[in-house]
C-alpha cells in the first residue's frame, strides 16, 4: 500500500534530518578544530541522506509536495523520527555515544534495505552505507577514548549512557508502517537487528571499559508522533523561515 | 656561515623568486611577521565560522542547509592549512590560540557584525568572500612557501562561496516584497563593512619597523579597494539593488567609480574589541576551547595507554 | 637589505592600535603535530599536504580524510607523527646534491644506443 512506503521513507527521512540537524549545532563550538570538521561532515552526509527520503517520498505524494515541504512544513505529530535524534547535543560524551548507537543502527538496517525490492530506497541505503561506516568508526572510537581516558570523560560518558540509554529500544520496537514493509520486502524487520546491534554495543563497551545498563524502562512514541518537547524546540529554528514567509523560493 | 651571508642568501631568494621553506634561515623579523599574518589568517577562518554557522539551523531549504553547512565546512578547512603553515614557523597552535583569546591576536573585524537575516548569508558571500578572493590571489604568491600552498589550495575551494552568495541574493531578489526589502537591508549593512576589509587608506598605512621587503607584485589597499567597488556596482544592477552610497559614480575621465569615505572612527573601534560581536565571537571561541579541555585530555590519555599496551605486548 | 612597505588583508592593523591585554596560559593537554601525505586516484606519489592535530594515528588518518580529502576520491593517506619526519639541511644542500650532477652517467641520455634498442 503506497501510504505505508510513504510513511517508511517519511520516518527514514525525519531520522537522517533531525539527527543532522542536532550535530550541526556543533559547528564553530567544537572541542579542536579537526573534530569540528568531522561532526560537520557527518552532519552534511545525514542532511544528504535526508533530502534522498525526502525527495523520494515526493515523488510517492505528487500533489506539489517537495522535499522543503516535507521538512518545513510537516507539524510535530507527523513527523516520524525516533526520540534517540531528537534529544539536546549534551555535552561531546552524548554527542558520540547517541552517534555511535544510531550509526550502528543505521549501518544494520542500511545493508539489509539495500536489497529492498523497492529499487529507490535500495540505492539510498547503498549510497548511505559508505557513509554510515565511517560515522560507525569514528563515533566507536570515541565511545573508547572517552570511556578509557581519564576519569573525567569515564564520568561524561556513563551520564551519557543514563541519559541515552533508554532511548534505544526504540530503534528496534516496528511501527506498522515498518512491519508492513518488512513483510512486502520494500523494508526491513529491524526487530532482527537488535541481537547484532547490542553485540556490537557489547563489543565497544567493554573495550571502553563501560557497562552495558541494566533493565531499563524505554521510552517510545516518536515514531508515532508522539515526541518530545524537544522537537518543538527543535522546529522553531528548522522550520522558522518558511513558516515566516510562506509559499517563497529560497 | 655569517649573518650577513645568511641575510645574503635570503635576500637573494626573495628578489628571485624562490620560496623560503621552514628550514630556512630568516630574519627574526621575517618569522615573527608571518606568524602574526598567518595566525590572523587562520583566526578569522575560524572565527568567521561563527556568523555564518548560526544560520544553519534556520537555512530556509535543505538545499540551502547543505550549501552552508559545506562551505562554512570549508573554512573550518582554511583555518586549519593556515594553522598547520603556521606552525611550520615554530610556533604551536595553542600559541596562537591562546593569542587570540587574550584579545592580542586579531581576525578580519567584517566577523564582528550580525548576521541579522538570512539575507546576510547571501551578502557575506558576495560582498566578503569576494573582497577576500582579491586579496587571497595576490596571497598565493607570498614569499613564504608553506603559507603560499595553502593559499593555493584555499583559492580552488574558494569559487563557490562567493557565486553561492551572490545566488542566495538573485533568488532574493526576484522573490516577494519581503524578501527584496531584506536583500536590499543585508547589503545596506554589509557594504561599508566589507569596504573596510581592505584596510586603511595607503597614506596611513605604514609600519615601516614592522615590515619587511619581499617581492609580490601586489596592489595597495586604495587599488584593490577601487577594483572591488568597480565590480560590485556592476554586479549590483543584476540584483536590482542600490549600494548604499551617495557618492557611487562613474567617472568617465578616471574610467572608475568614485565613491563615498568610509567612516574610520567606526573601523578603528571595532578593531580595538569594540564592534558589535567582538566580545560575543571571541566569548564563543572561549568557551568551546575550554569547553573541549577535557575531551583533548581524555584522548590524549588514551593514546597514552594504547601506546603502553603495544610496548607491553610487544 | 631595504625595507619597503609590506600590505597585508590579514594584519595590516599596527599592533600599538590592536587593543587587547596580553595574558598567556599553558595548554595542559597537547595532541602531537601530524604531517599529512595524499596520493590521489591517478597519482604516482604521496605528496604532503599540510598537518593536523590528532590524538592517534586512527583519528590523525580520519582527520586527514576529513581536512584534505572532501573533493577527492578513491586516495591514500600517510600519516605521519612530525616529530620523525627527518629533513635534509638546505644549507648542506652543495655537498648533499652537487656531486649529483657530475655524475652524468646516471643518465639514461648519456647512451647512445643503437636504434634497434633505444627504446630502452
Amino acid at each position: 500500500m503506497k501510504q505505508v512506503l510513504i510513511d517508511y521513507t517519511l520516518h527514514l527521512a525525519d531520522n537522517s534530518l533531525i539527527m543532522g540537524q542536532r550535530n550541526a549545532e556543533w559547528c564553530g563550538h567544537g572541542p579542536v578544530l579537526e573534530q569540528d570538521i568531522a561532526i560537520t561532515n557527518i552532519s552534511l552526509d545525514l542532511i544528504g541522506q535526508a533530502r534522498n527520503f525526502y525527495q523520494y517520498a515526493a515523488t510517492l505524494i505528487g500533489n506539489h509536495a517537495t522535499e522543503d515541504s516535507l521538512a518545513y512544513l510537516r507539524k510535530e505529530e507527523e513527523f516520524k523520527n525516533c526520540l534517540l535524534v531528537e534529544q539536546p547535543k549534551g555535552d561531546w560524551a552524548q554527542t558520540i555515544l547517541r552517534q555511535f548507537f544510531f550509526s550502528q543502527y543505521q549501518y544494520l538496517l542500511f545493508q539489509q534495505l539495500q536489497n529492498s525490492k523497492d529499487g529507490q530506497l535500495a540505492a539510498i541505503a547503498e549510497k548511505s552505507l559508505k557513509e554510515v561506516t565511517y560515522h560507525l568508526r569514528w563515533s566507536s572510537e570515541w565511545v573508547i577514548r572517552l570511556g578509557d581516558g581519564t576519569d573525567e570523560s569515564h564520568r561524561r560518558i556513563i551520564k551519557a549512557i543514563e541519559e541515552l540509554w533508554k532511548f534505544t529500544d526504540e530503534l528496534f520496537s516496528a511501527m506498522s508502517y515498518e512491519l508492513q514493509t518488512a513483510s512486502d520486502g520494500s523494508g526491513v524487520d529491524i526487530s532482527k537487528l537488535k541481537e547484532p546491534w547490542m553485540n556490537k554495543v557489547n563489543e565497544v563497551f567493554s573495550e571502553a571499559t563501560l557497562a552495558i545498563p541494566g533493565k531499563t524502562l524505554m521510552q517510545t512514541g516518536g515514531k508515532e508522533g508522539k515526541h518530545s518537547e524537544h522537537l518543538g524546540s527543535i522546529f522553531t529554528e528548522l522550520q522558522y523561515m518558511q513558516r515566516t514567509y510562506p509559499g517563497c523560493d529560497w | 656561515m655569517q649573518t650577513h651571508d645568511l641575510e645574503k642568501i635570503f635576500g637573494q631568494k626573495i628578489d628571485n623568486e624562490v620560496k623560503i621553506e621552514p628550514k630556512d634561515w630568516m630574519p627574526d623579523a621575517y618569522r615573527k611577521t608571518n606568524i602574526r599574518q598567518v595566525s590572523q589568517h587562520a583566526h578569522s577562518e575560524i572565527v568567521g565560522m561563527l556568523p555564518e554557522g548560526a544560520w544553519i539551523s534556520r537555512a530556509p531549504s535543505l538545499k540551502r542547509k547543505a550549501i552552508l553547512i559545506a562551505k562554512v565546512q570549508d573554512e573550518a578547512g582554511h583555518g586549519l592549512y593556515l594553522y598547520s603553515a603556521c606552525e611550520t614557523l615554530g610556533i604551536t597552535r595553542e600559541e596562537t590560540i591562546n593569542d587570540l583569546h587574550s584579545g592580542k591576536a586579531k581576525y578580519s573585524s567584517i566577523f564582528n557584525y550580525p548576521t541579522k537575516t538570512w539575507a546576510d548569508i547571501g551578502a557575506i558571500g558576495w560582498l566578503v568572500d569576494g573582497a577576500a578572493i582579491m586579496n587571497q590571489v595576490m596571497l598565493t604568491r607570498t614569499s613564504y612557501g608553506p603559507y603560499a600552498r595553502a593559499m593555493v589550495r584555499i583559492c580552488k575551494e574558494e569559487s563557490f562561496h562567493q557565486r553561492q552568495g551572490f545566488e542566495i541574493l538573485l533568488v532574493l531578489s526576484k522573490g516577494t516584497g519581503e524578501q527584496k526589502a531584506m536583500c536590499q537591508d543585508a547589503i545596506d549593512r554589509w557594504w561599508w563593512p566589507s569596504l573596510m576589509m581592505f584596510g586603511p587608506h595607503d597614506s596611513e598605512s605604514t609600519n615601516s619597523e614592522q615590515s619587511m621587503k619581499w617581492k609580490i607584485k601586489r596592489k595597495t589597499n586604495d587599488e584593490l579597494r577601487q577594483n572591488f567597488v568597480d565590480m560590485c556596482a556592476e554586479q549590483v544592477k543584476v540584483l536590482g539593488m542600490k549600494i548604499p552610497d551617495a557618492k557611487l559614480k562613474w567617472n568617465e575621465k578616471r574610467m572608475h567609480y568614485d565613491f563615498g569615505e568610509i567612516n574610520w572612527d567606526e573601523f578603528w573601534n571595532v578593531v580595538k574589541g569594540n564592534g558589535p560581536c567582538n566580545k560575543e565571537r571571541l566569548a564563543a571561541r572561549k568557551i568551546a576551547w575550554d569547553e573541549g579541555e577535557w575531551v583533548r585530555e581524555a584522548a590524549a590519555a588514551h593514546a597514552e595507554k594504547r601506546k603502553t599496551k603495544q610496548q607491553e605486548a610487544a | 637589505m631595504n625595507n619597503y612597505l609590506r600590505k597585508f588583508y590579514y594584519g595590516d592593523i599596527p599592533e600599538d592600535k590592536a587593543g587587547g591585554n596580553i595574558v598567556s596560559s599553558e595548554a595542559k593537554s597537547d595532541w602531537p603535530l601530524w604531517e599529512v601525505f595524499i596520493r590521489s586516484k591517478q597519482g604516482l606519489d604521496h605528496k604532503h599536504v599540510g598537518s593536523l592535530h590528532a590524538a592517534d594515528a586512527q583519528m590523525a588518518i580520519e582527520n586527514a580524510r576529513d581536512a584534505y580529502t572532501r573533493r577527492m576520491e578513491g586516495v591514500s593517506i600517510w600519516i605521519v607523527e612530525s616529530k620523525y619526519i627527518h629533513a635534509s639541511n638546505p644549507e648542506e644542500a652543495g655537498e648533499l646534491f652537487e656531486p649529483a650532477v657530475d655524475k652524468i652517467y646516471r643518465h639514461p641520455t648519456f647512451y647512445d644506443l643503437p636504434d634497434e634498442v633505444n627504446q630502452m
